[in-house]
């Protein structure tokens, strides 16, 4: 009984604790871009302007809800609750600390690569029903670059797999007791990184979006909490990234025992979180054609270079 | 500047009657009247002879003379098409005129000579409504479609008062909505390609991030590469030429500070400097070296929104706000000195609205200190970045010969290869007393062109360095009766000074009648004043030559078979700026 009710607990708790981490992304996010480009950020509403993030769901809760005439009206409202779904499903295999997950799959990186392959529905679908020219372009820019970066996610990810000989997400952290993968795997890391931020299309890989280009691409035609949910689901997108990275390669709850596991989890993402930010104010956007063949001329041959040899190592040692 | 008479002479003897008429002018240009039948021949035998050369069609412009007093002996003309051709290896400007004696003016095109032409003789089109025969597509382009009357014609009105009540019932409404619409037919594209693949129409702007204002492009799309571009601009006219007419020479000075509104005071230069021109107006050194650094000051200013815009549009967020802040110190300096930031319409005739405050050397000089290492940053942010020169180089490339055919100036023309600047050239207003380089490249595609904006902020910094050290003492006005506001000082004391001084103030100086060009390098290009008074308060024409009106007509020849992400860099790489186009 009480297991079931720990377990309860663990749900809700990832749930709420994800989507109100996600939404309070916005305030970190505007916040730390502010200080690196020389302003002050949000100051305005509470103090150093924390509730920004209370404010801003107000608005956006309050807003109409508007579909324009034009558009495909099923489809329309389907799109963004896409991103939600999966994104949140796939933080039932992340594990937060010893026995801390939703779901202890055996399967659970498989169950990650299936969650986000159906998030490529949203931008498809989303740019398709908008009967916009430039969601078309953004929604057709968003398929091919999400289904080509899954394929380097899935390969980058097998070195791990391959050392650890599963993919259970709680065995990948307990194989890295002696020493994190991002050192034998620090080619897989940084191809899985490069690759994390193309899924969650964040600048520099923002092409589906590309506002000078597309004027926000795919969701042009969004608003109120419709495009909220765009916006919470590439929260949401960054904070899943980073836990994986963080459980795949820098050992997620692991640590020196002063702090407790699920702190130390804590800590390390939020490092990840603020290197994307990081990223996104520093990084001009490559062209569409570039990232492609970027992709498929460079990042492919490396992980598959990088599956051949760690299988080669794992293979020699046994 | 190399003497004109071997000009005439050759032009004499190969079409011995073309030359009606020789017009004497206070820009001393050679002004040529030449008969209408033979303007297109003389036009070809001006840009392909070997000793003349004279490649560029620098501006096409009309004046409607039906109200025009001193004529003082130019032909009978009713609309006068103006032609000014520049000559790079003669460094000379030529002017030819051509008269139009009829109520239905009408007169040869050009755009066999020059394809540049095409927009300007549609302007001329669409302002005084004389036709051009043989003009691939003539149709308005400043003015909205359904526009009745041809503005820049003395018998338009000017004001709105005197056009009557403004009224839009809903059918006008959908009448001119429609007239908007894109028919790809009128503009001589095909819907489909040779494989009955349709294309598709986008429609970018007037509202999109990437135009920097009000134009609207239609591209010709296959898949994400551009077949062909039809810009259609007009969206931000608001007739500054015809305001010309009704302003007095002093008052009109607010409206140049914003033809070309990055860069503030820069345009009231050239404005002034014909009026000093024709009013025989000698401005003193002090005002000289103020005008100068103001003008270098802007020209940062303008530099700095332009690298701050072109980095957004390549999709980095933060060098937009870094760059802003550093135009925001301008702006510090600016006001201290003017007390106003973007538009301080500070320049008057015959010098500057009033002197140096105390404690400007120490404002500049901070800045002076300040900002080069700041664009050391940029560069190591921007320039050397690598995702950055992968979207910049070897996009958007064209060479010199197409650059002058197609009227291009400015940084445009030097991101070639040619060295060309007229604060060297031919200076004005003292620019040859610096010591300052122009930096110039070779490739002309966008990382070309954005590597001499920033070296441009370098010398610039260099100009604004040596007018702190070597600030001249003296008076900051000319003693001329037809500065503005006029002297003071003697009318207290001598009742002519004090009836001149009354009648400047109340009606504005009387420019004696004639006309005069002045043109300087701008931040964007050559920004160029073609005044014609005709010996009254106000000017009788006004033109204004900007420089991104022909740059933005030239965008669609080095476009085609792009991405819309590389015109973007495109785009943000010829800065431009709509009030410039529109005017």
């Amino acid at each position: 009984m009480n297991e079931t009710l720990f377990q309860i607990l663990v749900i809700v708790g990832v749930l709420l604790g994800t989507v109100s981490l996600a939404a309070a992304l916005i305030y970190v996010e505007r916040k730390m871009l502010a200080v690196w480009q020389q302003r002050l950020g949000p100051n305005r509403v509470g103090p150093f302007g924390i509730f920004q993030v209370l404010a801003d769901m107000i608005k956006i809760f309050f807003k109409e809800d508007w579909i324009p005439p034009f558009v495909d009206k099923k489809v329309f409202i389907l799109a963004p609750t896409i991103i939600m779904l999966t994104v949140l499903m796939s933080f039932a295999i992340i594990p937060f600390a010893p026995g801390v997950v939703v779901a202890d799959l055996n399967i659970g990186l498989l169950f990650f690569f299936a969650m986000s392959s159906l998030g490529a529905y949203t931008i498809v679908l989303a740019g398709w029903s908008s009967n916009n020219k430039y969601s078309l372009l953004g929604g057709v820019r968003g398929a091919a670059q999400m289904i080509s970066y899954e394929v380097f996610m899935g390969l980058s990810l097998m070195g791990v797999i391959i050392q650890t000989g599963s993919f259970n997400m709680t065995d990948i952290v307990n194989a890295q007791k002696d020493v994190w993968f991002v050192v034998p795997q620090f080619i897989g890391f940084v191809i899985f990184m490069i690759a994390g931020i193309a899924e969650t299309h964040r600048l520099p890989f923002d092409l589906p979006e590309a506002e000078s280009e597309l004027i926000s691409g795919f969701h042009s035609e969004y608003s109120g909490m419709k495009f909220g949910m765009f916006f919470v689901g590439e929260y949401l997108g960054i904070t899943l990234v980073s836990c994986l990275i963080t459980v795949l390669f820098f050992g997620g709850w692991l640590g020196p025992s002063f702090l407790p596991p699920f702190i130390w989890f804590i800590i390390k993402m939020f490092c990840f979180i603020l290197f994307f930010v990081l990223l996104r104010a520093t990084l001009p956007r490559p062209r569409y054609d570039q990232l492609m063949s970027y992709g498929w001329k460079l990042l492919l041959p490396l992980a598959l270079l990088n599956v051949l040899i760690t299988g080669a190592i794992v293979l020699s040692a046994q | 500047m190399s003497g004109y008479t071997d000009i005439i002479e050759k032009i004499q003897n190969q079409f011995p009657d073309a030359i009606v008429y020789q017009q004497p002018t206070y820009d001393e240009f050679p002004t040529l009247w030449i008969g209408k039948d033979s303007i297109v021949k003389v036009l070809g035998f001006l840009k392909k002879d070997t000793a003349l050369r004279f490649s560029q069609l620098f501006d096409l412009s009309a004046i409607d003379e039906q109200a025009r007093n001193n004529r003082q002996g130019q032909p009978a003309s009713k609309f006068t098409v103006v032609y000014l051709l520049l000559s790079y290896s003669r460094n000379q400007f030529l002017r030819l005129k051509v008269a139009l004696d009829s109520d239905k003016p009408s007169a040869p095109s050009v755009t066999s000579v020059w394809p540049s032409a095409n927009w300007y003789e549609r302007e001329v089109y669409d302002m005084f409504g004389i036709n051009f025969e043989g003009h691939p597509n003539l149709r308005r382009i400043l003015m909205p479609g359904y526009w009745k009357g041809h503005p820049l014609q003395k018998a338009h009105p000017a004001r709105a008062t005197e056009m009557g009540q403004f009224k839009m019932p809903e059918e006008q409404m959908l009448e001119q909505q429609d007239i908007l619409q894109f028919k790809p037919e009128e503009w001589g594209l095909k819907s489909q390609s040779a494989n009955n693949e349709d294309f598709m129409f986008l429609n970018l702007g007037p509202q999109h991030p990437g135009t920097h204002g009000i134009l609207r492009l239609i591209l010709q799309m296959d898949g994400e590469s551009i077949v062909n571009i039809v810009p259609d601009i007009g969206f931000h006219h608001r007739g500054a030429e015809k305001m010309g007419e009704r302003q007095s020479w002093h008052t009109y000075i607010p409206y140049t500070d914003r033809v070309e509104y990055l860069s503030g005071v820069m345009n009231n230069l050239p404005y002034v400097m014909t009026v000093e021109k024709m009013g025989g107006i000698d401005v003193p050194d002090r005002a000289k070296v103020i005008r100068i650094m103001l003008c270098e000051l802007f020209r940062i200013s303008s530099h700095l929104v332009w690298y701050g815009t072109f980095a957004q549009d390549l999709g980095m967020m933060t060098p937009v706000f870094l760059t802003f802040y550093d135009r925001e110190r301008l702006f510090t300096i600016i006001e201290a000195i003017c007390g106003d930031r973007m538009h301080p319409n500070w320049f008057r005739i015959g010098g500057v609205a009033q002197d140096l405050p105390v404690g400007w050397e120490k404002l500049v000089a901070d800045f002076v200190n300040y900002f080069p290492p700041r664009l050391k940053e940029y560069d190591k942010m921007v320039m050397k970045n690598q995702i950055f020169k992968a979207r910049t180089k070897g996009i958007g490339v064209y060479n010199t010969e197409e650059a002058i055919e197609w009227n291009v100036t400015g940084i445009g023309l030097r991101a070639t290869g040619l060295e060309w600047d007229f604060r060297k050239k031919q200076p004005y207003s003292g620019y040859d007393q610096f010591d300052f380089e122009i930096p110039v490249a070779v490739n002309g595609d966008c990382y070309d062109r954005a590597l001499l904006h920033v070296e441009e902020m370098r010398q610039s910094i260099r100009i604004i360095e040596q007018c702190l050290k070597n600030m001249p003492s003296g008076p900051y006005k000319s003693h001329n009766a037809l500065t503005t506001p006029p002297d003071k000082k003697h009318t207290m004391y001598d009742i002519e000074t004090l009836i001149n001084h009354f009648v400047n103030v109340t009606w504005g100086p009387v420019i004696p009648a004639g006309e005069a060009f002045c043109n300087v390098e701008a931040s964007k290009g050559n920004n160029g004043y073609y005044l014609i008074s005709d010996g009254s308060t106000m000017s009788y024409r006004t033109r204004i030559r900007t420089p991104s009106f022909p740059h933005i007509q030239f965008v669609p020849q080095y476009s085609k078979g792009y991405t819309i992400a590389d015109l973007m860099a495109i785009l943000g790489s010829v800065d431009f700026v709509l009030s410039d186009i529109d005017r």
